[in-house]
């Protein structure tokens, strides 16, 4: 009980400290001085009546917005005593195998740069800079000569690190037994069964109504839809994040998507996030960065082809530079086992004062990054909106699928949640796409890396995305997976090369994402 | 005895060809004999000419009406829009109402539209009353884009040949013409910055050959709403319905003199482009009689491919050979891709309109964008 208590105590300091520094502590300090003015706040009993002001006023609910948000963005702390690493990941032998993986990126990095005799950053020409200001809202038509420039690393590249990934506590014994995983993870890490996600996925359920199935064409709207989109109306009159985060589980109406799921992340736009966006755009124009280059060849290369999200190529472009430049983006790293590249000043190099981090955010761009944000431009046109989303859901998910934690939805959790899920519900067909040397990882990795964006239709996508809102946990993007290879399994049997089992798994364009996960989870004999 | 329905056509494309074989159906030539013709524009005036056309059997059908120009030609559209407003007006519909300055409140989806010569001086008038803007100069009878060019002088106007046309949008196209558009004079005479035909975009530099430019109505309409919510993204669209029904209804044969000869020999596909302003008002600028059946991407070709079928399951039912004197309507199931708009015998019958909302895949393009909608009349439905 006491160690509750005290856990609890500690979790309240940690989230009073967080926010202390934030603009929402300097505006409720505003509103408590200003209510001072109106009558019903007394003297005698200012606490009570300055308490009471906030909660009709909406400001509690502001608060506790935001306190929401800290507990879902921030993992719980652990032992007091625990340093920092812990927090970022607690297993060594992850840790290690990320920093390594981070040196093979740099390295990289820094050997196109010279190849390419580009540095990593300069400052603009006072030219260039106005041109680049007159051209900023349709960098699409620029062609920059970008045939020298290679993505750092593909999604491939990142497999095949995790598929060496080894515990070098934990011995396998040479012999195979039942308990053997046919996968490509090798890593003991904890994941759920099937029983386990359907309490968790609970209100995806066959006896719950869901968007994206009972809101098609067939069925008539007064069973489910219509009622469904008033709930939704009245959660965002309350504008509670917490509400939204329940609602949005059994998936969002178009008209209301955009606006719940601001809510749930905590996005408002203030005058000074605007601003901060603005700046950001000054330092762009200012400064050229090599990764600039890197994002123009993504955007090029993943978006700019695609049916969807083509039209949008600008908005990815003013999304993504700014994103670069970021350095509040640098906090998520506390928890993220992932560091930021450090460089040093030329000629200065070892010297901590002389440090500074590359790119300026610590992301460094990978072959589809661009696709994390292509989806958002479908619900937010204007560009520091769109970008505050884009920041908040990277920092709360997106980072997970490229790097190495042991953490449930990071992403080597999700390909062994996957690989189990086929293993044990569809053994003959794993084996069977084993045995003809098509791993099925092989074939969904890219999918889960990409939150399957770019390969779902938007619509389905979203709806997708609804629920890792709503659950909190990329855990779902697993078992789309597993579901989409249960759904095409009839087909899959009757392949004999990975070609063939490519094909018939590359066009899921016209998958319906909620039947196949509801089917999946509930409909399934297990 | 059902035998094999007998097809013949005179434009080679695959869309077409997959779609008869698949049914079975039996190639043959215009002269023997056949059911089913699916012709050029060219070929069927002389079908239908009065000196060398001649009569179809209850067992044949076309894919053209003989006066579809009506519809498609734009100085003929215009007329015969403007034509229909006026008689509704004369009869006191509640359609033709207008507002205190004179704009129907309901019909007003046609862009000032001039013919030159011959409304020269009111041309002139009303250019000068908004002279910063540009206006589209489009001979008449010419399809895909050739010979078309774009004016902001008068002077310019000397470019033109004699019998063009012009008519007027105020906005900016959506930059889905793969070269930014810009009101500079210079980037005037660019041609692929204002034109969406595919036709000419293919030899832009810039041209896309995986989406060829080109973004579904499904996904404009998932875009505005998001962005705009589903009340205005609604009534956009009822508007476009209702565009593509007025217009069809403008042609159609109610009136004493019908312009559209309603013969049961036929049905047609046609391809309704719509530009839809920034305000998300759509404007008609123009409706094809030939629709491009060629397919620029793949995407392009399975939905074309989708199109004829479903197009052919509601104009040649079953399957069987057409028999003119068969005049039901459709059944739901046959329907596919299509939705009715519009069902005149109901109409006529209980007085309500059934529209429905209707769903296509065509290019689009979001703010001020170009639209090929697939317009389709379900033309059996027609007395």
């Amino acid at each position: 009980m006491l160690q509750e208590e005290s856990d609890l105590s500690l979790i309240i300091a940690q989230i009073v400290q967080k926010l202390k520094g934030s603009s929402l502590y300097a505006q409720l300090e505003r509103q408590a001085w200003a209510s001072l003015q109106r009558p019903e706040i007394k003297l005698e009993s200012l606490k009570e009546d300055i308490k009471e002001f906030f909660k009709i006023s909406g400001w509690e609910k502001k608060l506790q917005n935001a306190v929401y948000s800290e507990l879902s963005v921030f993992p719980l702390p652990s032992h007091p005593a625990a340093p920092p690493e812990h927090l970022k990941e607690p297993l060594v032998y992850m840790r290690k195998a990320q920093g390594s993986w981070e040196k093979r990126i740099l390295k990289s990095l820094n050997s196109m740069c010279t190849e390419l005799s580009i540095p990593l950053a300069r400052k603009r020409p006072v030219g260039e800079q106005k041109e680049l200001l007159n051209k900023w809202n349709e960098m699409g038509t620029d062609e920059p000569d970008l045939s020298l420039f290679r993505p750092v690393y593909a999604p491939k590249d990142f497999l095949e690190v995790l598929i060496n990934l080894r515990n070098p506590n934990y011995e396998n014994g040479d012999s195979l037994s039942f308990r053997t995983h046919l996968g490509l993870i090798q890593v003991p890490l904890k994941v759920k069964d099937i029983p386990e996600l359907k309490e968790c996925f609970v209100e995806l359920g066959l006896n719950t109504g869901q968007l994206g199935i009972d809101d098609s064409t067939q069925v008539p709207p007064e069973l489910f839809e219509n009622e469904h989109v008033r709930i939704g109306q009245k959660v965002l009159a309350e504008q509670d994040s917490a509400a939204a985060q329940q609602y949005i589980r059994q998936g969002s109406p178009t008209a209301l998507r955009a606006e719940l799921w601001a809510l749930i992340l905590n996005i408002s736009s203030q005058p000074e996030d605007i601003l901060y966006y603005e700046q950001l755009k000054t330092n762009v124009i200012q400064h050229d960065l090599l990764v600039d280059s890197l994002i123009y060849k993504d955007v090029k290369l993943t978006a700019s082809n695609d049916d969807y999200y083509f039209v949008f190529e600008d908005y990815l472009y003013q999304v993504l530079l700014c994103f670069s430049r970021d350095t509040s983006v640098l906090s998520h790293f506390a928890y993220n086992s992932a560091s930021p590249p450090k460089s040093y000043i030329r000629g200065k190099l070892g010297l901590e004062e002389y440090a500074v981090f590359y790119p300026p955010n610590g992301v460094i761009p990978f072959h589809g990054f661009s696709m994390y944000v292509a989806p958002l431009c479908f619900l937010y046109h204007e560009p520091s909106k769109l970008y505050q989303i884009f920041r908040e859901m990277y920092v709360r998910f997106f980072f997970r699928l490229h790097s190495i934690s042991s953490h449930p939805s990071g992403i080597v959790s999700l390909c062994l949640l996957f690989e189990t899920l086929l293993q044990t519900y569809l053994p003959q067909l794993f084996y069977h796409l084993r045995e003809i040397g098509a791993q099925p990882l092989r074939i969904s990795f890219k999918w889960m890396v990409r939150a399957f964006s770019g390969y779902l239709a938007t619509d389905q996508l979203l709806l997708l995305w609804d629920r890792i809102l709503g659950y909190n946990s990329l855990e779902i993007l697993a078992v789309l997976a597993a579901a989409v290879f249960a759904f095409r399994a009839v087909n899959l049997m009757e392949v004999t090369s990975l070609a063939a089992a490519e094909a018939v798994l590359a066009d899921l364009s016209t998958l319906k994402v909620m039947p196949l996960l509801q089917i999946f989870l509930f409909a399934t004999v297990t | 005895m059902a035998g094999k329905v007998k097809w013949v056509t005179d434009i080679e494309k695959s869309v077409l060809i997959n779609n008869f074989e698949k049914r079975g159906w039996v190639q043959v030539t215009e002269n023997e004999d056949w059911n089913f013709y699916w012709m050029s524009v060219q070929t069927i005036r002389n079908v239908f000419s009065v000196e060398t056309g001649y009569r179809l059997s209850d067992d044949q059908i076309v894919n053209h009406f003989p006066n579809h120009y009506e519809l498609t030609r734009k100085d003929l559209m215009v007329k015969n829009i403007k034509r229909y407003r006026k008689e509704l007006e004369k009869e006191g519909s509640p359609l033709a109402e207008k507002d205190e300055n004179g704009k129907y409140l309901y019909l007003d989806f046609v862009p000032v539209t001039y013919m030159l010569p011959a409304d020269y001086n009111l041309f002139v008038e009303e250019f000068r009353k908004s002279p910063s803007s540009t206006w589209i100069m489009k001979p008449c009878g010419k399809a895909q884009g050739k010979g078309i060019f774009l004016i902001n002088k008068l002077s310019q106007i000397k470019k033109w040949s004699r019998d063009s046309k012009t008519s007027s949008y105020k906005l900016g196209f959506c930059r889905f013409c793969t070269v930014k558009y810009t009101p500079s004079t210079s980037e005037l005479d660019n041609m692929f910055v204002h034109l969406t035909n595919v036709a000419i975009q293919k030899h832009g530099e810039d041209y896309n050959h995986i989406h060829g430019g080109k973004w579904t109505v499904s996904n404009l309409r998932l875009y505005l709403e998001s962005t705009r919510g589903r009340e205005v993204t609604s009534k956009l669209f009822d508007e476009i319905h209702w565009i593509i029904v007025q217009s069809l209804k403008a042609v159609a044969p109610l009136s004493l003199q019908p312009v559209m000869n309603n013969d049961k020999h036929c049905f047609e596909c046609y391809g309704y482009d719509i530009i839809i302003d920034d305000k998300l008002k759509p404007w008609l600028i123009e409706v094809n009689a030939s629709p491009s059946l060629t397919s620029s991407t793949a995407n392009d070709r399975i939905l074309k491919y989708n199109l004829i079928n479903d197009t052919l399951n509601i104009a040649v039912p079953n399957g069987e050979i057409p028999d003119c004197k068969w005049n039901k309507s459709p059944p739901k199931e046959v329907l596919g891709n299509y939705e009715i708009l519009y069902d005149e015998e109901l109409a006529q019958g209980d007085g309500a309109d059934r529209e429905l909302r209707s769903r296509s895949g065509q290019s689009l393009g979001p703010k001020a964008g170009r639209s090929r909608d697939s317009g389709r009349t379900v033309l059996t439905t027609w007395k």
